[in-house]
């Protein structure tokens, strides 16, 4: 068989899919209205890092450094003060309720067992069932604490200033000072949204051929494989771009993702990560029987891709085979690209690992695809 | 393979399995250049199953044969390049305007003056006003038409129409069979199938084919003196009781009613003719030539397992 590539066939595939997605009003806006409500919703509803917990104090002293360590929680948003509690009991039950997360307790004589250098304990009682939510706060406590003590007590009183709280991880957070999920969650967003629309509307797009009937007519003509994979892909290519593009943006200016390595590095490895979905995308098609199919499977390798990639749960944090199964996903490596690229200033050589992985999964994808490919009915 | 340059089709011992069912089998066909074919055969009798081989759209399990002159096996990018071939099911993009339909298509085949051929098409067809309405909304008759006038766009040698004219009202389909001749006349090979008679009686050639297997072909007019039905029209009072005893008789194989009329036949011409003698009451008992549509009721009602030897 020789290979023959029709420029003018590819053309028309071109074109009539670009109609066909003009038409397709619904699946147009999506493409680009969805990526848009995921940045809003990940960026600013769905919080790993939260603030404002709702806190009570149980306040049995009061003076000048109780009100310093209480306004210096205050300060560091992660508390939120509800009111004030008169004894054990209502702590306690506020906590079981969930109506704080928080008790502080201050006990009696707490400025002048300070003041004598007594060591008193400033109680922090948490709601310890999420520890996701209360893990930030806590750990930020001693901190607060001995800001607050600093500043209020000066000469050789400063020395008595060590409250006892029994908590204090000191979490370190590199190129992220602030804590800010936005800027660590965004960035992987990326990985997330391309792997979402790329694989399932290229998936979708060619089931659709088969499962109208207009494959046989398709076939039926001179047209080429290769020359309906191209036409059909290319203009999803271009969604591609038009959704980073967006994304890119409204990353800068919602959430003051920076930019701050090397674009040429961005360039390979997106380009790389657009070609590794459509690959699975088309792959997805030589499985699926109907668009609902190719949906179904699509969402199903992106359970994987959001839970394994790293995008919601620490990469390093998770057991050996999780990771193993998560090595074999491109957005794990595209995620590591774009967060070295625009958060830690990476060049080129800096993501080369990332890339080569990215190709390798490319190269046994595409393998599985065209063998997979019929040309015919049957 | 050798180029036939009589035949527009030629196969042998065609062979596809799905999942183990054998739903053609050894499937042999001789079409020549510029005639019309007929393709008849109950519904699931491997019709459709059987054009998509030919035109390479379905990979035979076994058999070969060429479509004009290319293997079907081998050169499917010539055959496809030559043949049109019109889907049973509508097949055109829905969400395609007609004029983008059938632009597309002609740019697949690389119509010359793609432009102009178009335009005409859709003159032809009395679609030219409507040229930008969605091919989805158009009724089910109108696709049928669309999609023929699609298929011949790039004025192919060979038409493949896999029924053609179903759900067609009675003038277009009058106008499509005179289109059908005049093409024919052209030179252009035509293979249809139908499950009409009106349109079987109108090719050269039928091929009649019941569960995968080819019951017989040949020449149109001698498909009746073929099976070898001798038959016998009865008119008169109390057709229907005479009808159901009829049906009870040996040597009756089919009882056909058009209207007020029974058409009794047999495949044993004596026996036939001494039941005729014995049943003569107050009803007409006239001898007729068997007609076509006999023979395909004949051999759809499934009397057709004891025939055999008939087969061209
Ligand atoms: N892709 C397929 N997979 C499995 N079975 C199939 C497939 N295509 C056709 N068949 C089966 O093959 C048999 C022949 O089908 P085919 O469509 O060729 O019949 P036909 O003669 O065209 O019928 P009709 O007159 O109803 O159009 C049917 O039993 C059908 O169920
Ligand atoms: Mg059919």
């Amino acid at each position: 068989m020789t290979f023959d590539f029709s420029p003018g066939r590819f053309l028309a595939v071109l074109s009539k899919e670009f109609v066909q997605m003009r038409r397709d009003r619904i699946t147009f806006v999506m493409m680009i209205g969805v990526p848009i409500m995921q940045l809003l919703i990940f960026g600013y509803a769905i919080n790993s890092d939260p603030r404002h917990l709702p806190t009570l104090v149980e306040m049995a002293d009061e003076g000048p450094i109780t009100r310093a360590i209480l306004s210096g929680m205050e300060t560091s948003t992660f508390f939120d003060f509800q009111g004030v509690v008169t004894g054990p009991g209502e702590g306690d039950r506020a906590l079981r309720d969930g109506t704080a997360n928080f008790v502080v307790v201050i006990p009696p004589d707490f400025e002048r067992d300070v003041l004598r250098g007594l060591k008193p304990d400033i109680l922090v009682e948490a709601d310890g069932t999420d520890p996701t939510a209360i893990g930030g706060a806590a750990g930020a406590m001693p901190g607060i604490i001995d800001t607050a003590m600093a500043a209020t007590l000066t000469g050789p009183l400063a020395t008595a200033a060590r409250p006892a709280a029994p908590f204090g991880v000191t979490v370190h957070r590199a190129y992220n000072p602030e804590g800010e999920t936005s800027l660590n969650i965004v960035p992987g967003l990326l990985a997330v949204i391309l792997s979402m629309t790329m694989v399932m509307i290229t998936a979708v797009a060619i089931v659709r051929e088969g499962e109208r009937g207009t494959m046989e007519t398709l076939i039926a003509t001179p047209v080429r494989p290769a020359e309906v994979m191209a036409g059909k892909i290319a203009p999803y290519v271009l969604v591609g771009y038009v959704q980073t593009l967006v994304f890119l943006i409204l990353a800068r200016a919602l959430f003051g993702v920076p930019f701050t390595g090397s674009p040429l590095a961005f360039f390979v490895g997106f380009n790389l990560f657009i070609v590794v979905n459509l690959a699975l995308g088309f792959l997805i098609s030589t499985v699926a029987r109907s668009q609902m199919q190719a949906m179904q499977v699509s969402f199903f390798t992106l359970l994987p891709t959001i839970l394994l990639s790293g995008f919601m749960f620490p990469f390093a944090a998770m057991p050996g085979w999780a990771q193993t199964i998560g090595s074999a996903i491109p957005a794990t490596h595209f995620l590591r690209l774009v967060r070295k690229v625009m958060l830690k200033g990476a060049d080129l050589s800096d993501v080369m690992g990332n890339v080569i992985a990215i190709l390798l999964i490319l190269l046994v994808i595409s393998a599985i695809a065209m063998r997979r490919y019929r040309q015919t009915l049957d | 393979m050798t180029a036939d340059v009589e035949n527009a089709i030629s196969v042998t011992g065609l062979t596809k399995r799905f999942s183990g069912r054998t739903v053609v089998d050894d499937f042999d066909m001789q079409v020549p250049k510029g005639a019309i074919y007929g393709f008849l055969g109950p519904n699931g009798s491997g019709k459709t199953t059987t054009i998509r081989m030919m035109c390479g759209l379905l990979t035979p399990d076994a058999g070969q044969g060429a479509c004009l002159g290319y293997d079907i096996l081998t050169e499917q990018a010539k055959i496809k390049a030559r043949v049109g071939y019109m889907t049973q099911k509508f097949s055109l993009y829905e969400d395609l305007t007609i004029r983008e339909n059938l632009d597309f298509i002609a740019r697949m085949f690389a119509v010359p003056d793609r432009r102009s051929r178009v335009t005409e098409t859709l003159a032809d067809l009395g679609l030219t006003d409507r040229a930008g309405q969605l091919a989805g909304t158009l009724s089910g008759g109108w696709k049928q038409r669309l999609a023929l006038a699609a298929c011949m766009i790039h004025d192919p040698q060979l038409l493949l129409l896999d029924e053609p004219t179903a759900g067609v009202d009675p003038k277009a389909r009058r106008d499509f069979w005179d289109e059908i001749r005049k093409l024919s006349a052209a030179g252009v090979t035509v293979l249809v199938s139908t499950h009409y008679m009106d349109e079987a009686i109108q090719c050269d050639f039928i091929a009649y084919i019941a569960y995968g297997k080819k019951l017989i072909s040949g020449v149109a007019a001698e498909i009746p003196k073929m099976i070898g039905l001798s038959t016998y029209r009865v008119t008169g009072p109390d057709i229907t009781a005479l009808e159901t005893r009829l049906r009870a008789e040996d040597a009756v194989a089919q009882v056909a009613r058009f209207g007020a009329v029974l058409h009794v036949s047999g495949t044993d011409a004596a026996a036939l003719d001494a039941l005729a003698a014995r049943m003569k009451g107050p009803q007409k008992w006239e001898r007729k030539e068997a007609e076509l549509e006999e023979a395909f009721i004949y051999l759809m009602s499934g009397a057709a397992d004891n025939f055999s030897g008939a087969a061209a």
